[in-house]
């Protein structure tokens, strides 16, 4: 594995069981700092988990069995030591549909900071602003703040979820499939908006859209039936893959 | 086969015209508004008024939907979003199994149990002088036995909040509590509401348990320890002397009807708010 | 500020554990408590004699005549709905409907029926009685019990049968069979569920009073005729509950105990048929 920054994630040996079947064999990876790295893979491979466990939401479901190790920055969040809902805190997530919480537009986007302690109405409406601007929403919801969040377009919507997550100051946002809802249109907004703040953040892109990773990834890692075939920068990866399976995936011959 | 089915669904409508036809005698008689609202229930002299009959169940089951809510919500948000399956799937059986305990059991129960409970323990709190046999006697059976009924409707509109809501706030870093108090409560809020109602109908028609609790005095109750006389134990008590006192069992009839009238209203209120939460 | 947060999920965690339990540990004093005060009170004369001259009054004698009418009573009733209740579940998930609206209205009608008080249906069935010209009897009550269980009864069935999956009855179909050969093919599928529908009726039937009050009447005899009053357990309860001998209501207690013990021996029952049915059917 080449990486130019030090590793904001690493993943060592991690192995995770559904119900007695093994869904993550081995896992060590390593994804660097302040770029877009993309998790490619056919369906079912394990890309969602994998992403889910970084925040431990994976571990919600009791039926779940993991072992191994991962670190963010330098921690392991497997210590019983370590602080979830502050590690959360510093991850975004965001899902495949958008999913907003029953409450307004501002609402919304003040969730987050509210849970974490900031209370005065100042400082929310600067941070409501803020990172509705950052997601390129403020524009077509200023005049209507205060409307459900339901009342959103789907593209719309997601994009709320994104100022949501970055609205409580994340380091890292993980993204599962974040435009295979949308329409070209929103996607491609949404798409615009990883390039601009990825010198900011570290972004984890999940997706089944070989185009997507190739326009917007910095490094790639590739993932089948729960293994790590293969991780490099994106210019390598694409132009000289090293592995057959990777020749035939990019080739289009497995899905 | 299709006219019994038809028939079932008619079977409401003809149990009011029933009840309504036997009342029509008293309805005669007395004028429905006088009838629901005058205190004085002297049967004997032709003067029936159901007033404190209806406050007092009033009085009752709105004390043992206060005092059921907060105990069925606890008890439902831990089973649905704390406990494993394995947990709820070892609990839920025993908690059914209180639905299934007959009324006149309650009834026993209670006045083993609960009654010296008012008597000694908690009327004594407020300086009040109460033979235990009470609305709150009543009411704190009443709960009892409404209790699994609300968990499982409350256990239900629970798990019709999608997961990923909930991880989405889960991921925000809030805690599980938080994301109960913000998410779940506020999109199962018309849930709770409809579950309220239901638990208000089936307390409302409630007659052995209240029967044997509440003291059975026609007078409106003054507070939690006055004694009642709910509308359904009225009904109860008095089956013997139905056709003996004229006009007794069209009153009693009538009784019956507006009982019915009210837990329909509250049942169908309910029904609708619990059809458009599925729907959405 | 984090410490504050968890120790608020902290307070109302322990709250939930402790509304949980508490809601158990009633379940079971109620139950310990009629089973161990009814049990001290409860010998062989009770359940095998019926009522001697003055039983009310601390005489001799026993509660057989209760015992045996509640359960023709809740048994009568109990057969009586499901012949009601099998055919219209069968009817609103086997038959083709022409349109949404009579299985729509009918469940709505389950629903709202399953919510009106056991005394709403004694008036109605008192009713019923006078309009047909009997007295307080066993069919009376028969009629009584069985418009209380038939919501219960049905609304269940219609569950169950609604969970046979849909390619079992187009296979059915399919080979050629009417709707009404389906219709056994589906019932057979849901032997267990019906099983325990019907027990879970029963056992709701026979522990009403109120609507037997009106209707049943009392009778210190053992049940001979349809048309004769009928004790009830609950009603024997009752009364025995209401005098002023300490003898008689003690009996009052073993009643209870009875009750208690035909209720759950029936869910101890409908456990066990259900697990044994559970071998002829596909999964």
């Amino acid at each position: 594995m080449e990486t130019n920054n030090k590793a904001h994630i690493s993943v060592r040996k991690l192995n995770i069981f559904y119900e007695k079947k093994q869904i993550l064999f081995d896992i060590n990876i390593d994804i660097p700092k302040n770029k877009i790295t993309a998790i490619i893979g056919p369906s079912g491979c394990g890309k969602t988990t994998l992403l889910r466990s970084f925040n431990k939401l994976v571990e919600n479901n009791t039926e779940v069995k993991l072992s191994g190790q991962i670190f963010v920055d330098d921690e392991d969040i497997f210590d019983p030591k370590t602080e979830i809902t502050l590690l959360r805190k510093k991850m975004g997530l965001l899902f495949q549909r958008p999913y907003p919480l029953p409450m307004s537009i501002y609402d919304n986007v003040a969730y987050g900071p509210r849970i974490h302690g900031i209370k005065k109405k100042k400082e929310l409406n600067q941070i409501v602003e803020y990172y509705l601007k950052e997601a390129g929403l403020w524009n077509e919801v200023a005049d209507r703040l205060h409307d459900p969040a339901s009342r959103l377009s789907l593209g719309q919507q997601q994009r709320l979820c994104l100022a949501r997550g970055l609205a409580v100051k994340p380091e890292i946002v993980l993204c599962d499939e974040p435009t295979s809802a949308l329409d070209p249109q929103s996607s491609q907004h949404i798409e615009n908006k990883f390039k601009e703040l990825k010198g900011k953040y570290t972004i984890v892109l999940v997706t089944h859209l070989l185009p997507q990773a190739m326009r917007l990834a910095d490094y790639v890692i590739f993932l089948y039936m729960g293994k790590i075939i293969e991780c490099n920068s994106a210019q390598h990866f694409f132009n000289e893959p090293k592995e057959k399976l990777t020749q035939d995936y990019l080739h289009g011959m497995i899905c | 086969m299709r006219t019994l089915t038809i028939a079932i669904s008619l079977l409401v409508v003809l149990m009011i015209y029933g009840l309504y036809k036997r009342s029509q005698a008293i309805l005669s008689f007395q004028p429905w508004n006088e009838l629901l609202l005058s205190s004085t229930w002297r049967p004997f002299k032709g003067e029936f008024g159901f007033f404190s009959f209806i406050m007092g169940t009033i009085w009752v089951t709105t004390t043992a939907i206060i005092i059921a809510i907060p105990f069925s919500l606890m008890t439902a948000i831990y089973l649905s979003e704390y406990a494993s399956s394995r947990i709820r799937r070892l609990i839920m059986p025993w908690i059914d199994l209180l639905a299934g305990i007959p009324s006149v059991i309650y009834g026993i129960w209670g006045i083993l149990f609960i009654v010296p409970l008012v008597r000694n323990y908690l009327a004594p709190l407020f300086n009040i002088n109460c033979t235990g046999y009470s609305v709150l006697a009543g009411s704190i059976v009443l709960a009892i036995m409404i209790f699994p009924f609300i968990i499982n409707v409350l256990i239900e509109v629970f798990q019709t909040i999608p997961v990923q809501m909930k991880e989405a706030s889960t991921a925000l870093g809030a805690t599980q509590w938080e994301t109960i108090k913000f998410v779940v409560l506020k999109k199962a809020a018309p849930g709770i509401v409809a579950v309220s109602m239901l638990g208000i109908a089936r307390a409302f028609g409630e007659t052995m348990a209240v029967l044997m609790l509440t003291g059975n005095v026609a007078t409106p109750p003054q507070n939690i320890f006055s004694p009642a006389y709910p509308l359904p134990a009225l009904i109860a008590n008095n089956y013997g002397e139905l056709l003996t006192i004229p006009l007794y069992d069209s009153a009693l009839l009538f009784a019956s009807l507006v009982l019915l009238v009210v837990v329909l209203f509250f049942n169908i209120l309910s029904k609708i708010i619990l059809i458009k939460i599925e729907k959405n | 500020m984090l410490k504050k947060r968890k120790t608020e999920e902290k307070i109302f965690k322990t709250i939930m554990i402790f509304c949980t339990l508490l809601i158990i540990i009633i379940l079971f004093l109620i139950l310990i408590s009629i089973l161990l005060r009814g049990f001290s009170s409860l010998n062989f004369a009770m359940i095998t004699q019926t009522p001697k001259g003055g039983y009310y009054l601390g005489k001799e004698g026993g509660i057989l005549n209760a015992i045996l009418g509640s359960i023709c009573l809740a048994g009568g009733a109990t057969l009586l709905a499901m012949c009601i209740s099998i055919p219209v579940a069968a009817y609103l998930t086997v038959f083709k409907q022409k349109g949404k609206f009579l299985p729509f209205m009918t469940r709505f009608a389950l629903d709202v029926l399953w919510g009106i008080p056991s005394i709403v249906y004694g008036a109605f069935a008192f009713i019923v009685m006078l309009f047909l010209g009997l007295k307080a009897s066993l069919l009376s009550g028969i009629i009584a019990i069985a418009l209380v269980e038939l919501p219960i009864m049905t609304r269940s069935i219609d569950e169950v049968m609604k969970s046979v999956p849909e390619e079992l009855k187009e296979a059915s179909l399919a080979l050629g069979a009417n709707e009404l050969e389906t219709t056994y093919v589906a019932i057979k599928q849901c032997i267990p569920g019906i099983v325990t529908s019907v027990l879970i009726a029963f056992g709701r039937g026979i522990g009403d009073a109120a609507a037997v009050m009106f209707t049943a009447g009392f009778s210190d005899y053992l049940p001979t005729s349809l048309f004769d009053p009928v004790a009830t357990l609950p009603l024997a309860i009752f009364f025995q509950l209401n005098t002023p001998f300490v003898e008689v209501q003690n009996r009052a207690y073993a009643s209870a105990f009875v009750l208690t013990m035909i209720i759950l021996m029936t869910c101890w029952l409908s456990r066990i048929l259900t697990k044994w049915f559970d071998k002829f059917i596909i999964k």
